[in-house]
Parts: C-alpha cells; structure tokens; sequence
C-alpha cells in the first residue's frame, strides 16, 4: 500500500458544492477529520448530512470541490483506482444493508473472501472474532439478518464494516430506529471499537445522546453551509441560531444534563 | 508486495530453547501465504517456545487471531509459549482479540433424508393449494362486497391496469401473432400445395389462430409481461409492510390491489385476443399470398366459410378464464412473498410457471369440453 503525500488529516474537504437540478445542497462546505478522532456531522433532517457521506465514500459525485482520504483525491477516481481506498474504510448503513440471502457470519466472511486469499477456515474464525468485538452472541452468526432484531442487525452491519480492519469507519445514523438501551450499546462499542482497533471513525447522526458520549468533534451543517466545528461543549456555547435550536430545544437539554451529570 | 508487507515467521532452534522471531505485516492482507505455511510446519524441540514479537510492524485482528491460533494450538500439545517485545498497541490488541475468541458455529444444517424431503415437498405443495384456494375464496368475496356496493370499485386503478396490462402489450402480441399466422401458413403451405388445395390455408390458418393459437399465445404473453409485475410489486409491497399498512388503514389489500388487477384483466385480454386473431389471421393472409398464390379476396371469401361464429367465439370465451388465472396466480405469488428480495424473485419466477401451466391446463380442459358438447 503506497503512502501518498499526507497532509495529517484522514478525511479533508475543500470548497464542496452539490447541487441536485436547482436545489442546492451543499455550498462552498470545507471539512478536516484528524486521525483517530471520532468526528461527527449533524443537521436536520435533509440538510444534506448523509449526500456529504455519500460523496466522501464515492456513491454520488458532487458538482465541484475537492475530497481527500488519506490524502488522496477521491473525486473522478475509476472503481478500479478506487478499489485500494474501499478495501482501506469501512461503511456501515443506516438500515444496515447486510445481504438478507447471507448468514451474518457469511456476511462478515464474504468481504474476506472477496478481498484476502485466506483459508476459509481462517476467513470463519476471523469472522466469528468480528462479531464476537461487536458484542454479539456467538450463536448470531449462523442466524439470516431477518432473524435478528434491530440492534443486533446494527452490530452485525458493524461487524461487516469492520471486516477488513479498515483505518477509517463510517457510521450513517448508528442509532437510529433504536431502543435507548440498545443505543447506549451501540455509544460504548463506537468508543471501543475506536480505542481497541485505533479507528478513526465519521459518523453521521443526530442523536444527541450519542453525539455527547462518543463524538471529540462535531460539525453542524445547515442551509448548505458548515455552521460550527467543535467539541460538544464549544458547540453548545455558541450563539448560532440554528445551533442553539439544535441543542436548546427540549430533547437537546434533556441529552446535555445527562451528559454533564454523569461527567 | 514487498517483504515488509507480508508477515513472516523464522524458526531458530539450538539445544536449550526455540525462539519464534516474528516480523513484517500481519495484516489480513499479509497472512495469506504464512497462514499456509502454519498448516504444515511442524514446530522443532520438546520444551518452552520463545516468540520474538519485536519486529512485526503492523498488525490488524485477523493477524492478532493468527498469532493468538497459533499460540493456542501450541499450549494444546503441552508446550509453553511467551510472547516478547510486542508492542503496547499490540499486546492490547492480542489481549482484546483472546478475550473474545470463540470457535465459529457449524452454519450448515443436517440435511434431510429423500423420503424426509420427498413429504416436506408434498406438504409444501398441498398448503399452496390449499393457500391458494383460501386465496381464490377471499378474492370472490372481495369482488361480491364490491358488487354490493359498486361505488367502492377502484375503477381508477382499473383503468390504470387496463393501460398497462392491455394498451401496452398491443405491440408485442400484435407481432408474435403476426408473425404466428406466418409461420403456420408457411408450414401449411408445402403440404397444401402437394394437394392442390391451396384455398384450405384458410381454414388452417383461420381456425387454428381463433381457436387455439391466438388466445393461448396472447395468455402466455401476458402471464409474463403482467402475472410477474403483479408479483413482484405486491410482494415488494410485503416486504416493505406497506400491505400490513393497508390493512391497519381498514382498506382490504384484496380490494385495493386483486380486484383491479382482475377485473381489468378480464376485460382486457379477451380485446387483445381479438386483436391478435386479426394480426395472425394478416399474417397467413400475407403468406398466402406470397407463397401459395391466395389473394386477399379470395382469402376472405373462404374465410366466412371456413371458420363459424362458434369458432371464434370459442377463442374469445377462453379469454376471460385465462385472465382470472393470471391475476389470481400473479396476486397469491405477490402475497406469499417472505422477508427479503431472494424472496422476490423467486415468486416471480413460480408466479410464471405456475400461470403458463394452469392456463395449459385450462386450455386442454376447455377442448376435452368442446369436444364433448360438439362445438
């Protein structure tokens, strides 16, 4: 794997704009994600959260600007030039997108057996430690995705995005559709896992549960613009109207006593 | 890949101890070969296993899981292992990915006797029936209930399903029955030509397009333009629950979604049959001409000889049976659909076969009645 020119930052954005017809959605954004941070993009409902996602991880093509991972310009590359930076990040979707014909198990050991020349006794094993480190039960891996409920399928789509031991992660809403417990979960696998395996991980999200207990940074997008970057606390001073609305309405405050009483 | 990127493993045995001097990548892009070369190494001396972890300089789980393997397999056979100089980050990884460890379950079921298989496959087939006739049933009550009260007959989906399933497929049957007539008087002509009964390409060509050829052909058509779209949007609808929904709204998926289907089919496949007895009944009329030296004129003066009102009445009544059969196959597959898209395609593809069989079926029924009451 060659090491290109790197500037230190694994995700880096430059004068982004997307636009779909006349509708803009993303203009002039710039974006820096450090190395093994957990970083954070929030917003409102169509602001544009999971279109910047999906540009980063070349599933949709903005009109002009320039995205870095790993220092490497990711726009205008083929399949084929882009195969060396899919093998080094993981995706995990929101519904999770695990292939319902497949096993979970299968599931996790297809992206091995597509990508390595393991043996397939190896490519199990391996599998079997992956979703054993998402904190499912061992008896989850012959189960089909159908048989599991939504946190479990979350943790299996997890355990999918993580199979080639990637650099860097990214979550499209990790809670969402969950039970708070089941969400909590999910806050202290995203911290161990970034801990355990020294991921860097970008997640798009708007629980602010989650936001507070995982994220170092956060970045709100709103109106097609980067309206702040920071830590939560920073955020949560700031004087940004649609950023106080994020944080100060009813469920926000409820998420920060919380967060600062168990501080 | 250079040596640097794949993991290695050097064995360095002398009287007292074994040292294992690790190095390289072990990464899951590195371990491949190292993980065959493990398979059949055979590990030297009796006593305590030294290994030399200083220099590996990557490694990811799937190497960490290699390593711990190895280790494991070594302790089995009574042997001590210590594992020297891996680094922090790594040692913590080794730990995380031991903690974890655990041996992957057989995914593969015992798989059942022939006799076992042979009962689950005529259990299964009979629940269809019998699913199928509950269907059937639930369906006519449907359609009564609408009778009753006609102002809850969805005549916009049915418009909607006549343009699709009957103004659409026009081209399409037009040309293969078209195309049809051609072919039969083609190879009816060398046959009829040796007689010299060239006129009687007419009542070839025109009794067995209005009969037999032309409803079947136009059933068949539409069973796999129509029966598998009905199919696959009801059973995409399954698996999104949207029919769930309907049914919480108080709306029956029966009314909303068989009914229109049915009854626009009903009125639209005998109309197309008519059109294709007109298409295959130019086909011949063209080869006719062509071929056996039979002018148009002539043609359709031996027509009305030739073939009766009873026989084309015969084709067209066949019509409306054929098109229940569809839309109430295509609907049952839609509605036996089960969780995911593999789902999907496999109804489709049992939608099809199921339609196309039933209507031969049907056909061949419809001749044994004929026959017996003369027509």
């Amino acid at each position: 794997m060659e090491q290109p020119q790197n500037t230190g930052a694994v995700v880096e954005i430059r004068d982004l704009n997307t636009r779909f017809g006349t509708a803009v959605v993303h203009e002039s954004v710039s974006l820096t994600v450090r190395p093994g941070e957990i970083f954070a993009l929030v917003g409102g409902s169509g602001c544009g959260k999971s279109t910047l996602l999906r540009e980063i991880i070349l599933l949709q093509q903005p009109v002009s600007g320039s995205i870095r991972v790993f220092g490497r310009e990711v726009l205008g590359l083929s399949d084929e030039q882009a195969l060396p930076l899919r093998r080094r990040w993981g995706v995990m979707f929101e519904r999770g997108a695990l292939f319902n014909s497949l096993t979970v198990a299968e599931n996790v050991g297809m992206v091995l057996r597509e990508h390595t020349q393991l043996s397939a006794r190896l490519i199990d094993e391996v599998a079997a430690v992956k979703i054993a480190l998402t904190g499912l039960p061992a008896d989850a891996g012959p189960k089909y995705p159908s048989e599991l409920s939504g946190g479990m399928r979350k943790r299996a789509a997890l355990a999918r995005a993580i199979a080639l031991d990637p650099e860097l992660l990214f979550l499209d809403e990790p809670t969402a559709g969950l039970d708070p417990l089941s969400a909590s979960g999910i806050d202290e696998l995203v911290v161990s896992l970034r801990d355990a395996l020294g991921l860097t991980i970008m997640m798009v999200t708007h629980d602010l549960d989650l936001l507070w207990r995982t994220a170092d940074r956060v970045a709100v997008l709103g109106e097609g613009h980067i309206l702040g970057v920071g830590t939560m606390t920073e955020l949560s001073q700031s004087e940004h109207p649609l950023i106080r609305e994020f944080f100060y309405g009813p469920r926000g405050r409820a998420a920060r006593e919380q967060a600062w009483k168990t501080k | 890949m250079t040596a640097e990127q794949v993991a290695q493993l050097v064995i360095e045995a002398d009287m007292a101890s074994v040292v294992v001097r690790c190095a390289g990548a072990w990464t899951v892009q590195g371990i491949a070969r190292l993980e065959q070369r493990l398979e059949t190494l055979s590990w030297p001396g009796e006593g305590d296993l030294v290994i030399d972890a200083a220099a590996i300089s990557a490694l990811d789980t799937a190497g960490a899981w290699l390593l711990q393997r190895t280790v494991r397999a070594l302790e089995q056979r009574g042997r001590n292992v210590r594992i020297n100089g891996l680094r922090p980050e790594f040692n913590a990884l080794l730990q995380l990915v031991a903690a974890r460890a655990v041996t992957p379950e057989p995914a593969a079921p015992a798989r059942d006797g022939l006799l076992a298989s042979i009962g689950q496959h005529t259990w299964r087939g009979l629940l269809g029936m019998s699913g199928m006739l509950a269907f059937i049933g639930e369906s006519a009550t449907a359609l009564l209930r609408s009778l009753a009260q006609p102002r809850r007959i969805r005549w916009r989906a049915i418009l909607h399903n006549l343009q699709t399933a009957g103004v659409e497929a026009l081209p399409i049957t037009g040309l293969l029955a078209f195309l049809m007539g051609v072919v039969i008087a083609y190879q009816g002509a060398d046959q009829l030509q040796r007689f010299g009964a060239n006129i009687f390409i007419v009542d070839l060509v025109g009794l067995s397009m209005l009969r037999e050829l032309s409803p079947l052909l136009t059933a068949i058509i539409v069973a796999g333009r129509s029966g598998s779209a009905y199919t696959a949007q009801i059973g995409t609808m399954k698996v999104t629950e949207e029919i769930d929904a309907l049914r919480t709204i108080g709306v029956g998926p029966q009314e909303l979604l068989v009914l229109p289907k049915m009854l626009a089919l009903i009125i639209a496949l005998p109309l197309l049959t008519v059109y294709t007895d007109v298409a295959g009944v130019l086909g011949g009329m063209v080869m006719a001409r062509s071929k056996l030296g039979v002018s148009f004129e002539d043609f359709l003066d031996r027509f009305e000889d030739a073939v009766s009102l009873s026989s084309y009445l015969v084709g067209i009544g066949k019509a409306p049976v054929f098109a229940a059969i569809i839309a109430l196959v295509g609907c049952y597959r839609g509605f036996q659909v089960s969780g995911s898209a593999d789902s999907v395609g496999r109804q489709t593809t049992l939608s099809v076969v199921q339609s196309i069989f039933l209507i031969i079926v049907a056909d061949a029924l419809f001749s044994i009645i004929f026959n017996w009451l003369d027509i």
